[in-house]
């Protein structure tokens, strides 16, 4: 190779280094601050390294599995609450409006809200997160259990969700 | 080793390799899209959970993958502009650009009419939709800023170095919902894993991800035929050819 396109090979090669190693150096630091929401676990036990807990009053996302049979609806009004968990504690969500479509127990979501307690949110906006799995409904049902009705033939919710 | 390559750094045979090419190239590609499009919103089964929205990702995966393999492809050539200044490279990476940009408006555009009813918003600030949207942005700022000096071959050259350092985002934007908490789902299609979409969903998918490959290159064949024209129309081949 000539020396002058050699030169110019090493310095490009020397500038994506450079800055790959400041982006990584970035990404490291802001490392807690670019996670979406907590989990349950790093909500109770910490986050990170020096086990960082938010404090209450404090504005955060949380995200996890909707527990079953934890979900407690008002009959009166929208309000509702659940309880979320990934591997180990609970935490309760409280809310008040109207739940996304894919709202179910044993459905991942994300909450936005403010920390009331220890284990308790006081949420403003709730959030269903889907996961990668797409499957057509007799698949679904063969390998879940689940069983999947069309919007156009759902009965209306009866009392008990 | 790389003897063979060197006619094809020459414009006029690139001109006319694009030239035979992209007939082949644009005729595959559009059947393609057809098949794997109509197979996709027509004939797959609906899903278990999301019912027939999930039918949007037979554009949105698509675009979001090519969104990435030709920010990856003008990458390339721009190195190859920077360390060898072979100009048909700098003039793929100006051709290159506005197609990379309209498939990450695309995938982006897709994602968010899908989000709105799964999820219960049209935007959230995650990793992956973050660093999608800096992709796009480094698509707009290639295009302007070979077009913000009055020597274009300047402009040519600093977009390039933009387009190289930019190739930082790609890892980001692809581990991002594994090294972070996000809202977006982790990916569906892996190389070394068994996917977990089904086989009945995942054949269109995968005629639509090679249509749009294809598209793009036909694509880039047109527009690299006329950055060719455009920057040698002084040259004796063109004016040949131009019958003066």
């Amino acid at each position: 190779m000539q020396p002058r396109r050699q030169k110019r090979l090493f310095a490009i090669l020397l500038v994506i280094g450079l800055l790959t190693g400041a982006v990584a150096a970035m990404l490291y630091a802001l490392q807690q601050n670019i996670d979406l929401f907590y989990t349950p676990s790093q909500l109770v036990d910490g986050l990170g390294k020096d086990k960082i807990k938010p404090q209450v009053g404090q504005r955060l996302r949380i995200g996890g599995m909707v527990v079953a049979g934890s979900v407690k609806r008002d009959p009166e009004s929208l309000k509702v609450s659940f309880d979320l968990v990934d591997t180990g504690p609970l935490v309760t969500v409280i809310y008040e409006g109207i739940l996304p479509d894919l709202f179910r127990e044993g459905q991942g979501i994300v909450a936005q809200g403010v920390l009331q307690d220890a284990t308790t949110i006081k949420a403003s906006e709730v959030l269903a997160k889907h996961d990668e799995e797409y499957m057509p409904p007799e698949v679904a049902e063969a390998l879940k259990g689940i069983k999947h009705v069309p919007p156009s033939q759902q009965q209306p919710a009866s009392g008990s969700y | 080793m790389f003897k063979w390559l060197h006619p094809y750094a020459k414009p006029e045979t690139v001109y006319h390799l694009c030239g035979r090419l992209m007939p082949w190239l644009m005729g595959t590609a559009l059947l393609l899209l057809l098949l794997g499009n109509i197979w996709g919103l027509a004939f797959t089964p609906p899903d278990y959970q999301q019912g027939d929205s999930y039918r949007i990702i037979h554009l949105h995966v698509p675009a979001a993958i090519m969104s990435m393999g030709t920010y990856s492809a003008m990458a390339i050539a721009a190195f190859i502009a920077l360390v060898w200044q072979v100009k048909v490279a700098q003039w793929s990476v100006l051709a290159i650009a506005p197609i990379g940009a309209v498939y990450t408006a695309i995938a982006l555009i897709t994602g968010m009419a899908w989000g709105k009813p799964m999820w219960g918003t049209w935007w959230v600030w995650d990793a992956r939709l973050t660093s999608e949207l800096i992709l796009l942005f480094l698509y707009l700022g290639v295009i302007a800023l070979s077009g913000a000096f009055s020597d274009r071959q300047t402009g040519a050259k600093v977009a390039s170095l933009l387009a190289v350092v930019g190739v930082i985002n790609l890892p980001i934007i692809h581990f991002s919902v594994e090294w972070w908490n996000t809202l977006h789902q982790g990916a569906s299609i892996t190389k070394f894993a068994k996917p977990s979409i089904d086989p009945s969903m995942l054949w269109p998918l995968l005629i639509s991800i090679l249509a749009f490959k294809i598209l793009m290159l036909a694509l880039l064949c047109v527009r690299l035929r006329t950055a060719i024209l455009v920057n040698e129309q002084h040259r004796p081949w063109v004016k040949a050819m131009a019958g003066d």
